[in-house]
């Protein structure tokens, strides 16, 4: 049984641990550790291609944060209000928007993206008065968008969570003390849920940034840093891409660490004050 | 009346649904009284309270503050505040925060000092001092209590509301908090209307006690009237305790009634109230307190001149400090319980189970009352 356990540890995480140990190979092959160096990371960091990656990357990953957990916080306000059977409807649609796999979210993009392109196009280029008129295209703007419709989900189940176990008579004693609604929002709601809110963002971002299917399907012409390292794999794996791994896999772990840290912490202080 | 009164409800009923949470109340609170709304789990206590604050709007009816009618006034316009049953402090905000945070919402804000200044008095006056940065999980159920308390005073409202204010605190400290908060009342003078399903709570602290049952109010009145004076049993039975003998009324007047029990025996009693319900027929019940009963060796002699006396013999005995309490089976009156003081129990120490004694009251200190 233990064995069986090792195994399957083993064969979860061998493979990132090559992937770490040879980010720092002095050696040029993937394979073949040659001692000690670091000299990979600083040749990742001064690649172009791969800072143009790193940058679309970044703004698409905060853009959808950002996008996604205001929207998603305001989802899950308004949700609060809803009883009854539109509740369970409006409940059942977002967790079925958690479980859609990836691929299907990336090819529907693609395909209704596409299809409203093709229908708009026309008839942008017949209204434009005069010139060269714009040309709607798969880009920044449709990879924030998928990727802010699925992680906007994770948001509103975070904060739903954090609703339901704050304690409804802070908010009747905010106003029992002269509290308007608009105040009371701010200073007794909000703060009680923003490290809710600001966890949501960390995982939006963590997963926009670790996105390779659904960016693949709706990038267009660019390219995010999992666009670039699968494509330049298709070339031979060098030590450059382990340490694009290894920094990416570092920067994710953290955020959620530091998200997991925040419903913790919260979790913690409601039950001490309770 | 000669005070203006604070809160008036006129003919108020809530309903939630299909249940009758308060139906069709009527009262007035006087200016500066404690007034406390007494009776057992889900009769509309809260409910009431909550209309009051505003929390809650009234189906039907009229609730009045200060002679106005505040139907439809946001709880943050009223000046009433509340206290509430798990105090609902903010756990984001520290001690005097919390204290001062009625302040704050003020406008224009009142200047940073002058809220400091108002925030370590008031904890004073709930003796509280040097308390502001501390964090609210760190305070004792007591302290917090305090702190609910000094939150809601610090505003001067012109009503204070509290809702089992004193539930979660053990026996010791809810005593303590009990004469603090009657000290509190008189020192401040603000109306305080006390929610409670304690009857001792509610008797030792009130001016005034509203006892309530399945959303209408039974009784209102001061602890003593409501104590020598309930109008039927369900409040003899709720006020205090009482032993009860059921049976008909076989003749009345203004001042009280006769009562047959139907093993036979006939007690008088007097009616405090003249209920227009005892006539000659009518089903009705004898009440007396367990401690205007004497109990004595049989052959010893009654202390007084008894009008009722039985032999009995002593089920069991509870002491409780100051006085004793037995149950005696009194022969024609089954199970009675008997309350004997300290001094009374000097000369014979006391009785135990199986003695065999006599018990006895004087029919002036018995009530005829309406059985409901
Ligand atoms: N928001 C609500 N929705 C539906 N029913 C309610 C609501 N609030 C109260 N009730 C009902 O109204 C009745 C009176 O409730 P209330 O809370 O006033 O009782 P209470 O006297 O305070 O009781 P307790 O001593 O248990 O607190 C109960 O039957 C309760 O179930
Ligand atoms: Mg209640």
């Amino acid at each position: 049984m233990r064995l069986y356990a090792i195994a399957v540890y083993l064969f979860l995480y061998a493979p990132i641990g090559i992937i770490i140990l040879f980010s720092f190979n002095a050696g040029r092959h993937a394979s073949d550790f040659r001692g000690f160096s670091v000299k990979w990371y600083g040749k990742a960091l001064d690649n172009p291609f791969v800072m143009d990656a790193l940058t679309t990357s970044l703004t698409v990953a905060f853009t959808t944060a950002v996008l996604a957990s205001l929207m998603g916080t305001m989802a899950a306000l308004a949700l609060q209000r809803v009883q009854g059977r539109l509740r369970a409807l409006y409940d059942g649609v977002i967790y079925i928007a958690i479980m859609i796999p990836g691929i299907v979210i990336g090819i529907a993009t693609l395909i209704a993206l596409v299809t409203a392109f093709n229908f708009l196009n026309p008839l942008l280029a017949s209204a434009w008065p005069g010139g060269k008129p714009p040309r709607l295209n798969m880009g920044y703007a449709s990879l924030i968008g998928a990727h802010t419709m699925f992680t906007m989900a994770l948001v509103i189940v975070i904060v739903r969570t954090r609703i339901a176990g704050m304690d409804r008579t802070l908010i009747e004693a905010s106003t029992d003390l002269y509290a308007t609604p608009w105040r009371t929002f701010r200073q007794v709601t909000l703060p009680q849920i923003f490290p809710a809110i600001l966890a949501g963002f960390l995982l939006s971002f963590t997963f926009s940034f670790d996105d390779f299917i659904i960016a693949f399907f709706v990038a267009g012409s660019e390219s995010t840093l999992p666009i670039y390292v699968f494509s330049s794999i298709r070339r031979g794996v060098t030590p450059e891409i382990n340490a694009i791994g290894t920094m990416v896999l570092g920067v994710s772990l953290s955020l959620l660490v530091a998200a997991q840290f925040l419903l913790r912490m919260k979790a913690r202080q409601a039950r001490a004050a309770g | 009346m000669s005070q203006p009164s604070d809160v008036e409800f006129v003919n108020v009923t809530k309903r939630f649904g299909d249940i009758v949470a308060v139906d069709h109340v009527s009262l007035s609170v006087e200016r500066g009284a404690f007034f406390s709304f007494l009776g057992p789990s889900g009769c509309g206590k809260t409910t009431s309270l909550r209309m009051i604050a505003g929390f809650d709007q009234p189906t039907e009816g009229d609730v009045r503050l200060s002679g106005e009618s505040v139907v439809g006034t946001p709880p943050y316009k009223r000046p009433v505040n509340m206290v509430f049953q798990h105090y609902a402090l903010f756990p984001h905000l520290n001690v005097g925060d919390n204290i001062g945070y009625g302040l704050r919402q003020r406008t224009p804000q009142p200047p940073r000092a002058e809220i400091e200044k108002q925030v370590s008095e008031t904890l004073e006056l709930v003796r509280l001092s040097g308390y502001e940065n501390r964090r609210i999980w760190e305070l004792s159920g007591g302290q917090q209590q305090r702190v609910a308390l000094a939150r809601a005073l610090i505003n001067h409202p012109t009503v204070l509301l509290l809702d089992e204010p004193l539930a979660a605190l053990d026996r010791k400290l809810r005593r303590e908090m009990q004469i603090e908060l009657q000290t509190l009342q008189r020192e401040v003078g603000i109306t305080f209307i006390l929610v409670t399903h304690d009857q001792e709570e509610a008797l030792s602290m009130s001016d005034t006690i509203c006892i309530m049952h399945d959303g209408r109010i039974v009784q209102t009145g001061s602890p003593t009237q409501l104590y020598d004076e309930p109008i039927n049993r369900y409040v003899a039975d709720f006020v205090g305790k009482s032993n009860f003998f059921e049976g008909k009324v076989v003749e009345a007047d203004g001042q009280g009634a006769r009562i047959e029990t139907p093993a036979g025996r006939t007690f008088a009693g007097r009616n405090p109230r003249d209920a227009a319900s005892l006539q000659a027929g009518a089903a009705a019940v004898l009440a007396v307190r367990p401690e205007i009963i004497f109990v004595g060796s049989p052959g010893a002699g009654a202390p007084y001149d008894a009008d009722v006396e039985a032999p009995a013999v002593i089920r069991n005995r509870i002491f409780l400090g100051e006085q004793t309490e037995y149950l005696v089976e009194a022969e024609g009156l089954g199970e009675v319980l008997v309350r004997a003081p300290k001094h009374a129990e000097t000369q014979t120490g006391g009785f135990n189970p199986g003695d065999q004694v006599v018990i006895g009251w004087q029919a002036a200190a018995a009530l005829a009352l309406e059985d409901a």
